[in-house]
Formats: C-alpha cells, sequence, structure tokens
C-alpha cells in the first residue's frame, strides 16, 4: 500500500452530490405524503374559469377539460403516481433480492428453475404483460401494483444474484462459513450488507421503470380509473388541449419527466458509470 | 464449430423460454372464472345455448388440451376467432402487422445510424462539453414518458405551426404525405432508442479505448479521430452490434404508447383495443407476437455477440 492511502484514509462524509440526492428523495416523498393536504381545492371542484384556462395566478396551472383546478388535480395525482409505485418498487426488489440471493447461495437446481423463470417472465414486454393482466384481472389497485411488482421482479432478481455471487466468493464469507456460521447468518451479516449501495441504485433505477409503466399504462386509460387519477391518468383525460396548447396536458407528463429525470440523474451520478438501463 | 454450437443451443434455450412464456400467457388469460361464452352471448341466455357454444368453441374440454389446441392454432397461424365481431384474428392482425413493422423499421432507419453517430463521436470527444451535454441529455432522455414528447411535438409542429398532421396514417403516397404522416410518430420513437443506443455504443468504445493496445497508438501519436475510428471501432463492433438490436427492443414497448396517442392503425393499438373489450384471443395473439418479436431481437443481439468473439473462431 502507498504512503498516500495510508496518510489519506476514507472519511465518511456525505458529498455535496450525495445531500442534494437525498433533499431531492425526500422531496418527492414528502410531495406524496402531502401533496393532497397542500392542494387549495378538493380533487372533483369545479372552479370558475372556465375549461381548459391558461396558467393564471389564481389557478398557477390553470383548468382541466371540466374546469377544475389542475394545481390541486396534480398534488393529488401525486399519491398515486409516487406513492403506488413505490410499494410496486419495493415489493418487487424485495423479492427479487430475497431470491436473487437464494439462487446465488443455493445454486443447483434451485438456481437453474428460478433462472429459467426469470428468463421467460424477462421476454415479456412490460406494458404487453401489463396489457394481459389487466384484461384478464381487470384494473383494481392490488392488481395494478402486484403487476408491476412482477413484471420488475426478473430485473431485480438477476441484479441481485449476479451481486451475490460476487460477494459470496469472497474471502470473508468463506471465513465465516469455516467459522461454523450458518447461512441465514452468513447472508444477514456478510453477504447483505456489502450489496446495498449496488442494490439501492438498482431500486432507483427500477422506481423509474414502474414510474414511466403505471402512467404509460394509465394514458393508455387502463390504470388508475376516475374518479382517481394518477399523472398519466391526468394527460389522458385533458389530451383534447393539446388544440389549445393548455397547460392542463403539460403539466402531469412534465411532473412524471421531473420525478423520472431528477431520480435518473441522481443514480448517474451516484454510480458513477454508464450503466446499461435496459430492462 | 464451437461457434455453431453455441448460437444452435442459445436458439434452443430461446425456443423454450419462449414456450414458457406462451403458457404464461394462456394460463394467465385463464386463470379467472366465467369464460368467451358469457362475454358472445350476454347475460340472459339458455343454459343450452351455454353448453352449444361451450361445445364449439372447445371450452368444455380440460385446459391443458386447450392450451395445446390454442398453440398448435397458433403455429399454424389461426390463432382462433375474435370475440368481439367473429373475425378470425390472423385477418385481423396481418395488415396492423404491416403498419406497426413499417412505423418500426422507418424508427430504425433513423435512430440506429443517428445513435452510432453520436455514440462514436462522443467517443471521440471523450469529456468535452459536447460529450458531457449529449450524456446528460441521453440519460433525461431515457426517463421521459413517450407521452410528453408527442405531446409538446403536437403542440409545436401540429397545432401551432401547423407543419405536420397529429393523426398518422399508414400511407406513404408521396414523399411529402409520408413526412406528414411519420415525421411525429417516428421522432417520439427515436427519442429514448437513439439515447440509450448511444450511450451503450459510446460505453462499448470507451471499454476499448482503455485497453493498452489503444494507449500504445496514443504513444506514438495517432490523432483521437484515428485512434477511434481505425483501432479501436474494430474490437468495439461487437458489442455495438449487440447492443443495437437490444435496444430496438425497448421500441416494442414505446409504440404501444405512440400508435395510441397518434390513432395509428398498428398492431400494438389493436391490442389495447381488444384488451378495452376484453377480446381474449387477439389479446393471447398479439402478446405471443410482441414477445416473439422481443426474443428474436434479444437472440440476434446475443447472435452478433457469439460470432464477435474471436476466441470462438475455430480458424
Amino acid at each position: 500500500m502507498s504512503d498516500a492511502a495510508i496518510a489519506a484514509p476514507r472519511r465518511r462524509r456525505l458529498s455535496v452530490a450525495r445531500q442534494a440526492g437525498i433533499a431531492l428523495v425526500l422531496a418527492w416523498a414528502a410531495l406524496a405524503a402531502f401533496g393532497p393536504y397542500l392542494a387549495p381545492y378538493r380533487a372533483g371542484d369545479v372552479v370558475n374559469a372556465g375549461v381548459f384556462a391558461p396558467m393564471s395566478a389564481a389557478h398557477p396551472f390553470g383548468t382541466d377539460y371540466l374546469g377544475r383546478d389542475m394545481l390541486s388535480r396534480t398534488l393529488h395525482g401525486a399519491r398515486y403516481t409516487v406513492g403506488v409505485a413505490m410499494v410496486a418498487t419495493v415489493l418487487a426488489c424485495a423479492a427479487g433480492i430475497a431470491l436473487g440471493i437464494l439462487s446465488a447461495v443455493r445454486k443447483g437446481w434451485t438456481d437453474s428453475v428460478l433462472g429459467r423463470a426469470a428468463d421467460a417472465l424477462i421476454s415479456i414486454p412490460h406494458l404487453m404483460f401489463a396489457l394481459v393482466v389487466v384484461a384478464a384481472f381487470g384494473t383494481s389497485l392490488p392488481v395494478l401494483i402486484l403487476m408491476a411488482a412482477i413484471s420488475y421482479v426478473p430485473g431485480s432478481y438477476r441484479f441481485a444474484r449476479a451481486l451475490a455471487l460476487d460477494v459470496n466468493a469472497m474471502d470473508f464469507v468463506e471465513v465465516a462459513r469455516a467459522r461454523g456460521e450458518k447461512t441465514a447468518y452468513v447472508v444477514w451479516a456478510e453477504i447483505l450488507p456489502n450489496m446495498v449501495v449496488p442494490l439501492l441504485t438498482d431500486f432507483g433505477l427500477r422506481f423509474v421503470f414502474v414510474v414511466l409503466l403505471l402512467s404509460g399504462l394509465s394514458f393508455l386509460g387502463l390504470g388508475i380509473q376516475p374518479p382517481n387519477a394518477d399523472w398519466g391518468a391526468l394527460v389522458r383525460e385533458n389530451i383534447n388541449g393539446v388544440y389549445e396548447a393548455a397547460p392542463a396536458v403539460l403539466v402531469p407528463a412534465v411532473a412524471i419527466a421531473a420525478l423520472t429525470i431528477s431520480i435518473t440523474l441522481l443514480i448517474d451520478g451516484f454510480s458513477g458509470r454508464s450503466r446499461t438501463m435496459v430492462r | 464449430m464451437l461457434m455453431l454450437g453455441m448460437i444452435a443451443r442459445r436458439v434452443a434455450s430461446g425456443l423454450l423460454t419462449l414456450l414458457i412464456v406462451s403458457v404464461i400467457v394462456f394460463v394467465g388469460t385463464n386463470i379467472l372464472p366465467g369464460d368467451a361464452t358469457e362475454a358472445i352471448l350476454g347475460q340472459s341466455t339458455s343454459p343450452e345455448a351455454v353448453a352449444g357454444l361451450r361445445k364449439a368453441l372447445g371450452l368444455d374440454l380440460p385446459a391443458h388440451e386447450r392450451y395445446l389446441r390454442w398453440l398448435a392454432g397458433l403455429l399454424s397461424g389461426d390463432p382462433g376467432v375474435s370475440l368481439i365481431n367473429r373475425l378470425p384474428v390472423a385477418q385481423l392482425i396481418g395488415p396492423r402487422l404491416a403498419n406497426s413493422l413499417l412505423l418500426t423499421a422507418l424508427t430504425a432507419a433513423v435512430a440506429v445510424p443517428l445513435a452510432l453517430l453520436i455514440g462514436i463521436t462522443t467517443a471521440i470527444w471523450r469529456g468535452s462539453l459536447y460529450d458531457r451535454v449529449a450524456n446528460v441529455t441521453a440519460v433525461s432522455l431515457v426517463a421521459v414518458p413517450e407521452f410528453l414528447l408527442a405531446t409538446v411535438g403536437v403542440i409545436l409542429f401540429a397545432v401551432q405551426l401547423r407543419w405536420v398532421s397529429a393523426m398518422a396514417t399508414p400511407s406513404v403516397g408521396s414523399f411529402t404525405q409520408a413526412l406528414q404522416n411519420f415525421t411525429l410518430p417516428v421522432l417520439t420513437l427515436c427519442f429514448a432508442v437513439t439515447a440509450q443506443m448511444a450511450r451503450m455504443t459510446r460505453a462499448a468504445l470507451l471499454g476499448v479505448l482503455d485497453s493498452s493496445y489503444i494507449e500504445m497508438a496514443r504513444l506514438k501519436g495517432v490523432r483521437p479521430a484515428r485512434l477511434v475510428l481505425h483501432h479501436a471501432l474494430r474490437n468495439a463492433a461487437g458489442p455495438i452490434a449487440n447492443a443495437v438490436p437490444l435496444n430496438l427492443s425497448s421500441l416494442l414497448g414505446g409504440v404501444i404508447i405512440v400508435e395510441v396517442i397518434f390513432s395509428y392503425p398498428g398492431l400494438a393499438k389493436l391490442a389495447v383495443d381488444a384488451v378495452e373489450t376484453r377480446d381474449m384471443p387477439l389479446v393471447q395473439a398479439c402478446a405471443m407476437i410482441f414477445c416473439a418479436t422481443f426474443m428474436l431481437l434479444v437472440l440476434l443481439a446475443d447472435i452478433c455477440s457469439i460470432l464477435s468473439n474471436p476466441r470462438l473462431r475455430t480458424r
């Protein structure tokens, strides 16, 4: 080891970029949690400003196709777009990580069967999988959440499995096994802690994909159903506003883009390398 | 021979996966009670009529036999009859599939050269302002929903400037007409695909640029452009050839949104309409076509990797 490496031990201080990133994530979470309470009007209230009104002081985002305040509609929709996607992503990643580690540790036929199942599921384009599920089971909230979760389990599984295989081959894991530790302890205390950072970036990326999947589905009219609306559904119901360039159609679409772009750029900064983002 | 063997194994594994996918699609769409007879006959009907129709449609058979029948039908080009208008599914799908292929082919024709150009130039001028701007733009574009790009495009070019139409029809009568019809949908589809493909092209080139033979060439005084085009590109060709079909597969999601926005009479629009009317035979067939296309592109990507791996060449 060189002198420089000894002289400058790694400090555990967060860089500005990471602090900004954490603030950003908290801001989106706060919007999802408290958005509806910040809204000046209830989601269904028709205000006295006409339909597809432009931006104004009273209605910063204009009004929608029924003359409802778009700022309030967007704030109410945050809970669906951010919240539902968050629940689905947590489910997908929890299952994916558990199965991935299981595959990496058990190997053998467990690994083959899980791998084959993941191959099959990953071969169905996400939006097409969503269409088939909706055609069969309808558009209730639990169905949408489970569908999005199942659709993204294979990706998370593959990522976690590859990581766990790497960590599993390390010396300290072998030492722990030689000490006679049980598999559960080795997984919990030795393997999992060494996977956290890459798993977090993977989680963020998958969250972005789930947001895009669910809002795309809502945009097709096959996601969250009226009277509730996530941002994708808001774009759909106001789509005729494009002919008047109404903010009602642009605002929710821009809101989605702001959410997904900020998270993606954050991850790109975090991981510091260009991960291939295909599925 | 080694190479042929690997490709054969890869194709066989792809076919097995496709078979599992067909089971998932079939089971998924048949798991709920209540079948096609209700959809066709409605609520007020006699039990005899239901039983007769069930027999005619083969719904009285056990599940595995129905699956085998469906699979055989699918393979022989007869995936059943639509529940809504009683037309053969194959007849409904045929023209729609051609329209979708036209749209995606045009997109690929624009996106692939553009992505290679951006990927290669950003690798040549690595670290420059152009490279950094292109990178942030690409990362952002991948995360933008298609319907935002499409709505902004419609507002700008169809409503404000009136250059193109907001609806897309699959006619290519004259060049200007084709431009009118296809500019917006093709542009919308291009953004995300181009961005991701350019990033992967750049990453593949940079991977090669870090190797020691490139360092040697650089020390000999080779210019950056020649370094990339002459020395690095050859060895990066494999990963790049792998990236192209892999990224084209992401078109299969985007095309669903784009066809609906522009009311383009393609296969994806047909699938969405079929989901709304719960026309299961049509949904199943469309889903299988999408999955098969997806797998074909991934297979193509893998074969490109195998072919470009010099260690697998026997001579």
